[in-house]
């Protein structure tokens, strides 16, 4: 999927078209390092020195083409990887030392595969003579991060280094992409070795398969066409193949529905007239009621998470599933499919536009009027919206949207974990692919701003919004120093309703308003249990921190807007700042809630489109 | 619940076990019983696991994670009708003057040898099927078992054809 890749796919053909480079020169393991990440086309390296990890900071210092952002955390370091392959389409890179180091990026790798984003993490380990002796900063990372990598490398001999980086940017930027992690013996770094590119890969047991099957195509179309009540549910593998022109054709032959995951948002227009939201435990009314109630699935780089099926023995009763994805393991996984298809999102599309247009010119197609009218009455019935609060203070979801309506074109959007997240997946209009990047999967609180970071750090033309909660910004917020340092100035609305609202939205609706340790500005003289000032602007805690205080003291703007009335005025005037790092404090009402939800565990039938509104799908019809 | 025996070829790399018997456990499965040797080529494993699954669907699904791992080359089930199975043990059975020779005789029976005799104890060898093994360590348990070790089941189809012929060649292609 990058093309930063592309040169180490087939290493003898490019051997022969650049011979020069093939010559071999005697040099360090970390000097062969620093060549192999130039030579796959690394431009940015997001990380933080130490002991192990040494070695290849001293010739990474004088490298002209690779670029260290040095950060505050490594966890920052991993996330901002994420953003910065997510905004650009190529491989993103983090770079810690030993032990702790190397187990401050285990959260950003682990969200990095639950996302699929190709990132490679390079990490220094303890001489290979020390490896398992509990050395001074020794963690077994490779060991620990098997379970959430793609793959890892553990290197003890520096003539392994060229071709374990070219393997590693490979594995993670073909087939499904995910993170890779290289481990690197410090006196692999220190030894001599002779550097040749391009190195010879030997990875036999790798062989992603993209040509979707044939036979399963036509299937696929022959059921499209016979299909009354189709949905296209697209994932974000459909982002990451870069196939979204490919789907627009094959929604606008088909004219089925199309709906966006979470991790698909701007996979296709929202505002196209055949888009019918996101689906999901937060989804829209109409895309959850349109797969609830289609005869034909058809799954595109989507994996039938949980958050979008609901309780998975109730979900789509009535469909059959054609499923096609990049990686075979995912197929019949959660949801049975009727028509397997394994291949590359690209290719599967543009396969079916050739097949579905063949049943067309043979006279087979389907006739979906019948479903779009139920599909308007959802549409138009429950559109997503949200009441002003009555005491006349910020409603988050106000905020939100006019952050999207104000932001100049191609604007990028990083999102932390909870409400804020949902909100701004739900009234922030995507257009574009590849302009929206959350933790789905992982759900890590915590990885807006670093994820803007990196975002900002491959795109600087780009305007980058990380839209935050104050709990999640009170997580990773350290990297608006690295920002403000190193000339990335991204914007952060932090969404403060002083408390961990989506936690807080659960305990309101299922744990009795209960609120244990979800208000986050509430001191150790807080009454346990009270929700007395709930709603009032007079008892809105303590505002400890100041965000206002804490973002000049970390060399940003900071902005406070507690009103709509300078609502309009504050995002201007944030927006017209791009030669820093802007915070906006919006103090928001605190009993917001996301709407539509299917609480956990029960039935995408049992959808609420808001609180004790259950919509009205005529159940006792017979559709 | 029913057992399918995988043949799985890897890459002969340090670490490449753990991979595989970790993504056992973390996706819910149960290794009933794991084997692991080299084969006629020295840059290829072979493991052979015993897995006890609920029903088809699930097997499919670790089968399909097991291909994932980058250095598993190749995975087969091997059909119980079509292959050869067989487990080794070796089983220290306490024996005096009087036992002996009835112990001797449940050996030659089931075609198993006595590799070690002390006056105390014999010990057996025996190769076979999960079926024989069983019922010679049932005719022996009455004599008292002080000790015993099995191996995994190691499998290989019937047949002329080989598993490791296209993954050898794929490996030679990257070699």
């Amino acid at each position: 999927m990058t093309e930063q890749a592309t040169g180490s796919h087939h290493p003898q053909g490019r051997a022969r078209s650049t011979a020069p480079a093939a010559t071999a020169e005697r040099m360090t393991g970390a000097q062969a390092l620093i060549r192999s990440l130039e030579a796959v086309g690394a431009d940015t390296v997001f990380g933080i020195p130490g002991g192990a990890i040494l070695p290849a900071y001293d010739p990474l210092m004088d490298s002209a083409k690779v670029r260290h952002v040095l950060v505050r955390h490594e966890q920052g370091a991993g996330h901002a990887a994420t953003g910065y392959a997510q905004a650009t389409g190529k491989v993103g890179v983090c770079m810690a030392t030993s032990g702790p180091g190397a187990t401050n990026l285990v959260t950003p790798i682990a969200d990095a595969h639950m996302d699929s984003v190709p990132i490679v993490a390079i990490t220094g380990q303890v001489a290979s003579k020390s490896i398992g002796t509990d050395a001074f900063q020794e963690a077994d990372i490779c060991g620990i991060t098997m379970p959430v990598t793609k793959h890892n490398f553990l290197v003890t001999d520096a003539a392994e280094i060229p071709r374990t980086i070219a393997e590693a940017f490979h594995i993670a930027s073909t087939g499904r992409p995910g993170p890779v992690l290289v481990d690197i013996a410090k006196d692999a770094l220190q030894n001599e070795t002779t550097f040749s590119w391009p190195p010879h890969q030997e990875l036999p047991g790798y062989r992603p398969v993209t040509k979707p099957h044939a036979k399963q195509i036509r299937e696929a179309a022959r059921l499209i066409n016979e299909a009354r009540r189709p949905v296209l549910y697209v994932g974000g593998g459909v982002i990451k193949a870069r196939a979204t022109a490919e789907l627009r054709i094959l929604a606008e032959l088909t004219g089925a529905p199309v709906t966006t995951t979470l991790m698909a948002l701007g996979a296709f227009p929202d505002s196209h007239p055949q888009h019918v939201g996101m689906p999901g435990m937060h989804g829209d009314v109409s895309a959850v009621t349109a797969l609830q109630k289609a005869d034909l699935i058809v799954a595109l780089g989507a994996r039938f998470d949980d958050r979008v099926t609901g309780r998975l023995d109730t979900f789509a009763p009535l469909a059959k599933v054609v499923h096609a994805d990049i990686d075979p393991a995912e197929i019949s996984k959660n949801r049975i499919a009727d028509v397997p298809i394994v291949g590359d999102a690209r290719e599967v599309l543009a396969d079916l536009i050739v097949a579905v247009q063949a049943d067309h010119e043979a006279g087979h197609r389907g006739d979906y009027t019948d479903w779009w009218r139920q599909l308007s009455f959802w549409r138009n019935t429950y559109p997503l919206g949200y009441d002003l609060p009555a005491d006349g203070s910020l409603a988050p979801q106000q905020v939100i949207e006019r952050i999207g309506e104000l932001a100049p074109e191609n604007t990028l959007f990083a999102a932390g974990v909870g409400q804020h997240q949902m909100w701004a997946a739900q009234f922030i209009k995507y257009e574009q692919p590849g302009t929206w990047f959350n933790s789905g999967g992982a759900g890590t609180m915590g990885y807006a701003v670093p994820a803007a970071m990196g975002a900002k750090a491959g795109r600087p033309d780009a305007t980058v919004w990380a839209i935050d909660g104050d709990g999640c910004f009170q997580m990773t917020n350290q990297e608006l120093t690295t920002c403000a340092l190193n000339n990335i100035p991204i914007k952060v609305a932090i969404i403060n309703n002083g408390a961990l609202g989506m936690v807080r939205q659960w305990q309101n609706l299922f744990y009795g308003e209960r609120f244990s340790n979800t208000v986050l500005h509430d001191g150790a003289d807080a009454v346990p249990g009270s929700t007395q000032g709930v709603g009032s602007i007079r008892n809105r805690g303590t505002r400890v921190p100041d965000f206002v205080k804490l973002a000049e003291a970390m060399g940003c703007v900071g902005l406070r807007c507690e009103s709509p009335d300078e609502l309009d005025a504050v995002i201007a005037k944030a927006n017209a700042i791009n030669d820093r790092p802007v915070v906006v404090d919006f103090i928001v009402h605190e009993d917001a809630m996301v709407w539509p939800m299917v609480a956990a565990g029960t039935s995408n039938d049992e959808i609420m489109a808001a609180r004790d509104v259950r919509p009205d799908f005529g159940d006792g019809e017979d559709d | 619940m029913s057992k399918h025996t995988l043949s799985v070829l890897v890459e002969n790399k340090p670490g490449v076990l753990a991979r595989i018997t970790a993504l056992f456990s973390r996706r819910g499965f149960n290794i009933d019983s794991l084997a692991v040797g080299t084969t006629e080529h020295p840059d290829i494993s072979r493991i052979t696991i015993v897995v006890n699954v609920v029903d088809q669907l699930p097997l499919e699904q670790v089968t399909k994670q097991l291909n994932k791992l980058v250095n598993v080359l190749k995975i087969v089930e091997l059909d119980p009708t079509a292959a050869v199975a067989r487990e080794l043990v070796l089983v220290k059975v306490r024996a005096d003057n009087e036992t002996r020779s009835q112990i001797v005789e449940i050996v030659q029976l089931f075609r198993a040898k006595t590799v070690d005799v002390s006056p105390e104890a014999v010990t057996v060898e025996a190769t076979g099927g999960a079926d024989k093994l069983e019922a010679m360590l049932k005719m022996l348990e009455p004599f008292g078992i002080k000790e015993l070790v099995q191996s995994g089941t190691i499998a290989i189809g019937r047949g002329a054809r080989s598993i490791t012929d296209r993954s050898l060649r794929a490996l030679d292609r990257s070699a």
